[in-house]
């Protein structure tokens, strides 16, 4: 059974249909990466899984349950977490504040504790930096902050906005060793990306999406091979 | 001995400006919450604290002859008075901007004004026009010390004021549903993915704001054992003006935007005579309170505190 079920999915924003109709899965504990160009309607669909957008047309299922336009405040309880684009982290709240944040719905003080524990185990800078306003972090330091907080929650699915955005290499490279290791503590991952190489290296399967609609799919190693995407997305 | 004198009027001035400025503190707590996390001004704050006063009256007064000691009565009176302007506050962020969430930002400040023409009229028919005066329960003793007086009502005022500010300095910076109400301020699409209800942190914002507005409403008519219909409109004024002085969106800003517009009000009126060669008097007290508007808004917008617009990666 899939995780996550995307059936006709159309959205429009800012009056453009920048999703016009598309179908993808997401199966339990795999990475499925969506790649295109900027403007392809890879955000837009993010945002309409998690409630941020209200779609037209189509359905979202999680779990099994229709979840399609559903308040994004009650998602997170349901094992649901988003990375946004652009990090979204709290500036004016410090590191430590930001991480509560992300467990701002669990009750278990206990096992909120350990987490916090866990995550700056994964990510020994925000322990460095715990006290510090998450507005002075660099962009890659927020950028982990931002995936920390997401896991604070202890999702089941986490949904990653273009992680990789303004970030140096060496930087991007620790951001997807730190997302592999996630998957292989069995959290399903979503990836949307700019970067085709990179998502089509760390994921097991792929969309393209191009013009609001899906192209491409299929298993990321043959997409990595395959003419259509090394041209058009791999600048070979 | 002369030096002496002129040393206990101004600790007298600063005695009645610390009275001032803490009432206009909590007022302008509400403002500022609110402007943090919405963006607006909620102009009809002001008749809350005027419906507060009132609120509070009607129940002493109909509790007076009850048998209880003067004491519960004024606690009892007090509590009413929050619960009402919880629930006036409430309703307000309800019907006037709720609705206007996604609307141009000119809309909620005409249904703030709105609001708040509708309360004073409201007020006016309920409470009649006559200036109230605020039954004596309590004994009131006066406090002297270097040649300056206290009221034990002005002692309660600063207080009681400095109680409830810095209960709400530890509520928003150290517990669970402070932090929600700051990243909310700062992000409400980001903490909506937090599992935050940013619907119900806007509306206990209000409802926060709205008891401050009720104790600072009863305070000052404690003070001045007087309260009215029209009360609210010039002490609303003032304290969104301590509030922009401090920095308007920042709590701490507001607390100090309001002492010290206090202490500038009443040193001011103090000494006006004497600088104006008696041409003006302390009756010209309320004019302090808007040249500071005018000065901090042409030399300082963002407040003494305020900070500039802040980083968002």
């Amino acid at each position: 059974m899939s995780l996550l079920r995307v059936e006709g999915l159309k959205v429009s924003y800012g009056g453009i249909r920048a999703v016009k109709g598309i179908d993808f899965y997401v199966g339990r504990g795999e990475m499925v990466a969506l790649i295109g160009a900027n403007g392809a309607g890879k955000t837009t669909t993010l945002k309409a899984i998690c409630g941020l957008l209200r779609p037209v047309a189509g359905t979202v299922t999680y779990e099994g349950r229709p979840i399609t336009g559903a308040p994004s405040y009650g998602l997170v309880e349901q094992g649901l977490a988003l990375v946004p684009e652009g990090r979204g982290v709290f500036a004016r709240l410090t590191v430590a504040e930001n991480l509560l944040m992300g467990a701002y719905l669990r009750k278990d003080r206990a096992a909120v504790a350990l987490d916090l524990e866990h995550v700056y185990g994964l990510l020994p800078r925000l322990r460095e930096r715990r006290r510090q306003l998450a507005g002075t972090l660099s962009g890659g330091e927020q950028q982990m902050l931002a995936i920390g907080r997401a896991l604070m929650s202890r999702p089941r699915l986490l949904l990653l906005d273009e992680p990789s955005m303004g970030l140096a290499p060496l930087l991007v490279k620790k951001i997807f060793e730190t997302v592999s290791g996630i998957l292989r503590q069995g959290v399903t991952v979503l990836l949307v990306e700019q970067n085709a190489r990179l998502a089509l290296e760390a994921s097991s399967r792929a969309y393209v999406m191009e013009g609001g609609l899906i192209t491409l799919q299929g298993a990321s190693a043959d997409l990595l091979s395959s003419e259509q995407v090394r041209t058009a997305y791999l600048g070979e | 001995m002369l030096v002496r004198a002129h040393l206990s009027i101004f600790l007298q001035q600063v005695l009645n400006g610390l009275v001032l400025g803490s009432v206009y503190g909590l007022v302008a707590l509400g403002y500022t919450m609110v402007y943090g996390i919405l963006g607006l001004i909620n102009f009809a704050h002001g008749e809350v604290v005027m419906v507060g006063a009132l609120c509070a009256l009607s129940a002493m007064t109909a509790l007076q002859g009850s048998g209880l000691p003067g004491f519960a009565v004024v606690l009892l009176a007090l509590l009413l008075a929050v619960l009402a302007c919880m629930a006036l506050g409430l309703a307000i962020e309800r019907i006037a901007y709720r609705p206007l969430r996604r609307a141009p930002r000119l809309a909620p400040l005409i249904t703030a004004i709105g609001i708040s023409i509708l309360l004073q009229n409201l007020a006016m028919i309920l409470w009649g026009r006559q200036y109230h005066s605020f039954p004596p329960l309590l004994p009131v003793h006066t406090l002297h010390f270097g040649g300056a007086s206290i009221s034990t009502v002005q002692l309660a005022i600063i207080l009681v004021s400095g109680a409830l500010m810095a209960g709400l300095l530890l509520l928003v910076h150290l517990s669970s549903l402070g932090r929600a109400m700051r990243a909310t301020a700062e992000n409400p699409q980001v903490a909506g993915l937090m599992g935050v209800n940013v619907d119900r942190i806007i509306a206990v914002t209000f409802a926060i704001g709205s008891g401050l507005a009720a104790v600072a409403g009863v305070l000052v008519s404690a003070n001045y054992s007087v309260a009215h219909y029209y009360m609210g409109f010039l002490l609303g004024l003032k304290a969104f003006t301590a509030a922009v002085l401090g920095g308007i969106g920042n709590l701490a800003g507001a607390m100090v935007g309001g002492v010290l517009l206090g202490l500038i009000e009443s040193i001011g009126a103090g000494y006006l005579g004497d600088l104006t060669d008696g041409f003006l008097g302390s009756n010209y007290q309320d004019v302090f309170a808007f040249l500071v508007l005018i000065i901090v808004l042409v030399l300082r917008p963002r407040g003494l505190l305020g900070e500039r617009v802040a980083e968002r990666a």
